[in-house]
């Protein structure tokens, strides 16, 4: 089975997709002649001519909105953000417009949209560049929210998202596009709110989605030096979530740490430390714990970044309090 | 192949995307006066001839006028009675801007429209049973009780909305004029929106965009002069949005609304050259809200003598005054007329009141 990187995977999702249905179309601020700001686009401009892979100018708002309309009337637009932090100044259309317009119609209208591109921190591009903002996407009623770990992740979900009805935001992590895995040269799909279990164990559950899942593999690699086996579980797509899997592992587990590189204050580890306590409260033998980034805006020192992210040290320390070893 | 969608203009060519045969010589306020004052607010003569017109033209476009402003007045009945809840944007003394230009177009093309919207749903072609039903926020309602006066939304006739955030609603326009374009169709969009759009992110990047990659849209700027409560002079620099146009070397036009007809021919104009050339347009049309914003809104902030002076250039009044007048329409015909509109709103009216209430709202969060 090949080998490739998760921006190569994603750069695939989108050629098939393409390829498949011609109603799909790319558009964003340097995605065709510049090949994608990360390169995630290469080549799709030559394969697919400028009527379908649209340079746009800075304007997030405006070609954020033209895809949520292209949309309503037919067309399967794939909306790319250079990072999620420039969709804030387009989110009147994904969440007033992309999240409403299905129930605002009563059903006449659908929104295909997908709404992708790198998100989370980066390396030292400081507060306005370092922001999870699945949180606030994953709070909409009418959104879908992926968040992929792996490159044969990246490239079921993508091609599940464009193919699905409803506005898909989908947060790539920038730090993960050269990240290789095992995928399969024949099509496959997969669907959203199904997790994945990227390790087993008996003693411990971790959840985490993106590049905190690494964090947390490698956080389980340490602890197994120890001899505590950490379950690795990965919703892969915040909404819809797939509680099955998260609550069925703890109950195995009777232990449970969330990890998420966004903040503390309603952060989305909040949310499955709640739908945790309601559903295995008898099987939980330790509070559930949750690391998290600091409550701060990013901070440019490289010292400084890497202690305010959750660190495979504060997995394992927070891995070590649910098991009362300290 | 060649592209639809350049990605660099050459930048010596400038001036010939500003298609200057459409600027119209009438006299504009800008810049021949220098300075915004309150000066600026008040009411412009109508000083040009009106358009000839025939009855067959009028009649339909009159009804419809007439219909829009019973409907409005029924809502505004059954708000003060408390069936009607929320916001209510009534248009009552704009009908001429949203029935001229939907006149112009047919059941393919798009309109997609604000948050004051009853009239342009009606001039679609959405009937007024669904659409006062709606208001009531009943299961028959348009949109099943679940959008609202803002959100009227209709697939059959392609009324895209109906939408409650200012401006926001123009790359949506964009949009499906990008589609048009994208798939090869002579669909045409009307966008419309209140000069108080034309200060916000959405409206100016929907223009930008609707410009740069020439998309098949006639946005319509229906100047009633005041956002909400804030006159011209307040809220622009410049009180002639259609100039907006000319940073983007948009074609555009701008006129006074009170003569249905003229909306209309103007319109036409600016629907034909997106329909044949894929060239937008940005339209002015100055026209006048009776009522405040909306019901909760008094209208302090105009004087009783503005007010009255708009309502002597009533769109209605004078198209109906052209039918007698210059179609030779007997006052017999037209009661005639009036009473089957007031009828039509009458039926509509008990409809909605005799319609069951909204009774689901899961089923459309999520398309399965």
């Amino acid at each position: 089975m090949p080998i490739i990187s998760m921006r190569e995977a994603l750069n695939q999702a989108m050629n098939e997709e393409m390829e498949r249905d011609p109603d799909v179309f790319l558009m964003g601020e340097e995605v065709g002649y510049y090949n994608g700001a990360y390169k995630v686009s290469q080549g799709l401009l030559q394969t697919f001519s400028e009527r379908r892979v649209i340079d746009a100018p800075i304007a997030e708002m405006g070609f954020a909105g033209i895809g949520v309309g292209a949309a309503m009337v037919g067309l399967r637009p794939i909306i790319e953000f250079m990072t999620f932090n420039f969709s804030l100044v387009a989110i009147d259309q994904i969440v007033n417009n992309a999240a409403k317009i299905y129930q605002m119609s009563a059903g006449q209208f659908c929104v295909p949209i997908v709404f992708r591109g790198p998100g989370g921190p980066a390396v030292q591009v400081a507060a306005q560049h370092s922001q999870s903002l699945e949180s606030f996407y994953a709070n909409v009623p009418g959104l879908k929210v992926v968040m992929p770990a792996t490159a044969y992740d990246s490239k079921g979900l993508l091609k599940t998202a464009i193919r699905d009805d409803n506005p898909v935001v989908f947060i790539e992590s920038e730090t993960l596009y050269g990240v290789t895995s095992e995928v399969p040269e024949e099509e496959y799909l997969i669907p959203m709110g199904k997790g994945d279990i990227k390790r087993e164990g008996q003693h411990v559950t971790l959840v985490a989605w993106s590049k905190m899942v690494h964090t947390c593999l490698d956080a389980a690699g340490e602890l197994a030096t120890m001899d505590i086996e950490a379950e690795v579980v990965d919703p892969r797509s915040l909404r819809p979530l797939d509680n099955e899997i998260i609550t069925d592992s703890v109950r195995k587990t009777g232990r449970c740490v969330i990890v998420e590189v966004g903040w503390p204050h309603c952060g989305f580890g909040a949310e499955i430390a709640f739908q945790v306590q309601r559903d295995c409260l008898d099987h939980l033998d330790a509070p559930v714990e949750r690391v998290t980034s600091d409550d701060v805006p990013m901070p440019y020192a490289l010292n400084l970044e890497n202690e305010v992210q959750p660190q495979v040290k504060d997995v394992v320390a927070a891995v070590k309090r649910v098991l009362y070893l300290e | 192949m060649p592209s639809i969608y350049p990605l660099a203009r050459t930048c010596n060519g400038y001036a010939q995307y500003i298609p200057r045969s459409i600027v119209r010589p009438r006299q504009l306020s800008y810049p021949s006066r220098p300075m915004s004052t309150p000066e600026q607010a008040r009411i412009d003569p109508v000083d040009e001839e009106p358009e000839p017109v025939t009855k067959e033209e009028l009649m339909p476009l009159y009804r419809q006028m007439l219909a829009i402003r019973r409907l409005e007045e029924a809502s505004a009945k059954a708000y003060s009675q408390g069936k009607i809840g929320g916001f209510l944007h009534l248009v009552i003394g704009q009908e001429a801007v949203c029935v001229g230009a939907i006149a112009t177009i047919g059941q393919d093309d798009y309109v997609v429209a604000t948050y004051r919207e009853h009239g342009h749903a009606y001039a679609k072609g959405i009937p007024a049973r669904p659409i006062l039903a709606e208001l009531f926020g009943k299961k028959t309602g348009l949109v099943k009780g679940l959008g609202g006066s803002m959100h009227l939304f209709d697939k059959e006739t392609n009324f895209l909305g109906g939408h409650g955030i200012v401006g926001g609603h123009v790359p949506i326009g964009a949009g499906a004029a990008f589609k048009a374009k994208y798939r090869g169709e002579k669909r045409v969009t009307l966008c419309f929106f209140g000069e108080g759009a034309s200060t916000i992110g959405g409206f100016s990047e929907g223009v930008a965009l609707t410009a740069l990659w020439k998309l098949p849209m006639v946005l319509i700027c229906e100047n009633n002069l005041y956002s909400m409560g804030t006159p011209l002079y307040r809220s622009l620099a410049v009180e002639d949005v259609s100039m907006r146009a000319l940073s983007h070397g948009m074609a555009r036009d701008r006129f006074d609304g009170d003569d249905v007809i003229k909306v209309k021919r103007r319109i036409a104009v600016a629907v034909e050259r997106a329909r044949e050339t894929n060239e937008p347009t940005l339209v002015e049309v100055r026209t006048y809200r009776f009522r405040g914003h909306s019901m909760s809104d008094p209208g302090l902030y105009r004087t009783k003598d503005e007010v009255a002076e708009w309502k002597r250039r009533d769109p209605i009044r004078h198209s109906r005054q052209r039918l007698v007048e210059d179609c030779g329409v007997g006052e017999e015909e037209l009661k005639e007329l009036e009473n089957e509109v007031k009828a039509e709103i009458a039926d509509a009216v008990r409809f909605a009141e005799d319609s069951p209430p909204a009774d689901e709202y899961f089923p459309y969060v999520i398309k399965e």
